[in-house]
């Protein structure tokens, strides 16, 4: 089983992914993936540092490698790693959207 | 409108001095998070799956066209340029950045707004009736009980931290438009039989794992008394509330588990203990406060009727604005109007800060400033003199406000669900989006529906109470939908029962569609849905929705 850690940047609530080295980042194809019993290494590793750290709540959660990409298992962590899939709407900066990278149906009208 | 003090605006200005140094402390690493979570939710500011969210108080569903125009410059600013109005008449912005907070709560003091107890465990937003002060049913204006609640309610250090959130309503009309039996506590005024006006107080309502409706624990408590009589409640409920188990916790748990008679007793025999007169509220204030909510100057010359019913005749789309969305009033010459917040395709509840503003413009030109929101998701001009019914429809209607879909199949009350929230466990605006699509076309033919969504069993979509009410729950990784049958708020309030097994996300439109099939074949002259239902039991419908193709 795959596993990254992820959490939500602390000053401004972004998706975050721990890269290692003390790093985060936005793309979760950058995350840094621990397999089966590594993961909760992993996850320490990502809470060791001076305080504040990055990432609040930082959790493992499951993800596949399709190609070159991470994909998470469960749909919440889809719906986290790509955007609300309601769609762009009048007026609104339709900056998440991006269902087919999800691999979620598009419900979008 | 009731405008701050200069308590309320020292208060409200040392409250966001507080919370700049909490941030400032959070990101300079001296807080942890589990320290400044409580602080924060203090403020109204979650964590939610994508961003930070901040959900601002609407007291009573009230603003005025500086509030929207102020909260259209914060959703430009600070978040993505839209916000989305809850079933509680709060605003709720998705997108926001912690370090922008507090000046975001600076700006908002600035025309008397806050966030505070949007969260945590004791009075959330008090809410009434959308058209009050203006409703042609109305015994008597109830928002300036609501504002004597809200005052009270603010930060009461007896009640800071009941074990779990505390809602009330308030109804003071004919039709219960604001949903009391589904509260914590609710309050209808009425007049007892020497005249004297007062309230019957329910209590234990609520939606969530354990829906309930509120019962009746007194069925008159003059008004001047109504403050320590809630009081009372809420000591029983502090006293014996469980505080063991969060599922468990809320007041409705206590009143069925003691029985309402039994609570009842416990409250009167508290409330004959207290010292009422110590919060007992005079006349005078009661006056005072109502000066706030004083009716505007209105125009009274004679509306041209005839002229309108010709504007009525020769445009069917703002006809059939009209007679969705147009309500009676109590002054002659003039309408309440709905803006509907449910264009076909759209989410639910959303306006953008061009929709806002567009709303700030045309309350000051036509509604003397005052704008409502609804526990529905959609919003109120509660003064609009009916010879500009059909200017405002235009205008409406150019800003993709101008939808006729008040109480009907499309207007769809929907929780943010799992394409936001922390809590869902499904979808609910695209299965909502879904849902209006399919039956768009068929909703005048339907009429009076409503379809009611929740994306997890916490209820904010307010399922249990729909006509047809859809929870969303993961099952072995796939999006379901349980349905329900005949709910109903208001007077006749009912909770829905479910009808079978839940059914998957793309065959959910389908699904409405053939419980509404029979619907329509089986109802009888001006029967709504759930009287349908109760006539006819569920069989017709299980029949109809879990037939082998």
């Amino acid at each position: 089983m795959l596993q990254i850690v992820t959490g939500n940047r602390l000053r401004d609530g972004v998706v975050i992914y721990f890269a290692g080295a003390g790093e985060w980042t936005p793309s979760i194809d950058k995350a840094l993936v621990a397999e089966d019993d590594h993961a909760n290494a992993l996850l320490a590793e990502a809470q060791v540092g001076l305080p504040p750290l990055p990432a609040v709540g930082p959790i493992l959660i499951e993800v596949t490698r399709e190609g070159d990409h991470l994909r998470p298992v469960t749909l919440r962590e889809r719906i986290r790693a790509s955007g609300p899939t309601t769609g762009p709407m009048a007026g609104h900066t339709a900056l998440d959207a991006n269902p087919a990278a999800s691999g979620i149906d598009d419900y979008s009208i | 409108m009731y405008r701050y003090d200069d308590f309320d605006h020292r208060f409200i200005d040392e409250r966001v001095a507080q919370y700049r140094d909490q941030v400032r402390r959070r990101l300079a690493g001296q807080l942890t998070e589990d320290e400044f979570r409580p602080l924060r939710l203090m403020n109204g500011l979650y964590l939610q799956l994508h961003a930070y969210m901040l959900r601002i108080a609407v007291p009573y569903g009230m603003l005025n066209s500086a509030k929207l125009r102020k909260l259209a410059h914060i959703m430009r600013k600070y978040d993505r340029g839209y916000g989305h109005f809850t079933t509680r008449t709060n605003l709720q912005l998705h997108w926001i950045k912690l370090e922008d907070t507090p000046d975001i709560l600076a700006e908002l003091a600035s025309v008397e707004m806050h966030a505070i107890q949007t969260s945590g465990n004791s009075f959330r937003n008090t809410t009434t009736d959308p058209f009050a002060g203006v409703a042609a049913d109305e015994l008597e204006d109830p928002r300036p009980y609501a504002e004597i609640i809200r005052q009270w309610a603010t930060l009461h250090p007896e009640f800071s931290f009941l074990p779990r959130k505390f809602k009330i309503a308030i109804c003071a009309s004919k039709e219960d438009r604001a949903a009391v039996k589904m509260h914590d506590l609710g309050l209808y005024l009425h007049k007892n039989e020497a005249g004297e006006l007062g309230f019957e107080v329910v209590v234990g309502g609520g939606l969530g794992r354990t829906p309930y409706l509120a019962q009746s624990v007194k069925k008159f408590v003059p008004r001047r008394d109504v403050l320590s009589y809630i009081e009372a409640c809420l000591r029983v409920y502090n006293r014996y509330g469980r505080r063991d188990n969060l599922w468990k916790a809320r007041v409705k748990i206590l009143v069925n588990s003691l029985g309402p008679a039994k609570y009842a007793e416990e409250v009167e025999q508290e409330w004959l203990a207290s010292d009422r007169e110590a919060i007992a509220i005079p006349e005078s204030y009661i006056a005072e406060i109502a000066s706030a909510f004083a009716p505007p100057d209105y125009d009274r010359k004679p509306v041209d009727e005839a002229a309108l019913e010709r504007t009525i005749a020769s445009n069917p789309a703002f006809a059939r604005w009209v007679k969705n969305n147009v309500h009676p009033h109590k002054v002659p010459g003039h309408a309440i109007v709905t803006i509907s917040l449910k264009e076909v395709g759209k989410t639910g509840g959303d306006i953008t800060a061009e929709q806002m503003e567009v709303v700030a413009d045309l309350a000051d030109e036509l509604s003397f400033g005052e704008a409502r929101v609804a526990y529905e998701q959609n919003m109120v001009l509660p003064h609009v003199r009916r010879d500009k019914l059909f200017t405002l429809w235009q205008r409406l209607d150019a800003a993709k406000l101008g939808t006729s879909n008040k109480d009907l199949v499309t207007d769809i009350i929907c929780c943010p669900g799992l394409d936001y929230c922390g809590l869902a466990t499904a979808r609910s605006i695209p299965v909502a989006q879904r849902i209006a699509k399919h039956l768009a076309a068929k909703e005048d033919e339907i009429g009076n529906f409503n379809i009611k969504m929740s994306g997890c069993i916490n209820a904010c979509g307010h399922h249990h109470l729909g006509h047809i009410g859809l929870l969303g729950v993961e099952k072995n990784g796939e999006e379901v939908y349980q349905i329900t049958l005949g709910g109903d708020a208001g007077h006749n309030a009912a909770i829905g029962t479910i009808i079978g097994p839940a059914v998957k996300s793309d065959d959910v439109p389908a699904a409405i569609d053939k419980l509404i099939g029979v619907y329509m074949k089986l109802r009888q002259d001006g029967e709504r849905f759930p009287e349908t239902y109760r006539r006819v039991g569920q069989a017709p419908f299980k029949e109809a929705l879990y037939a082998p193709r």
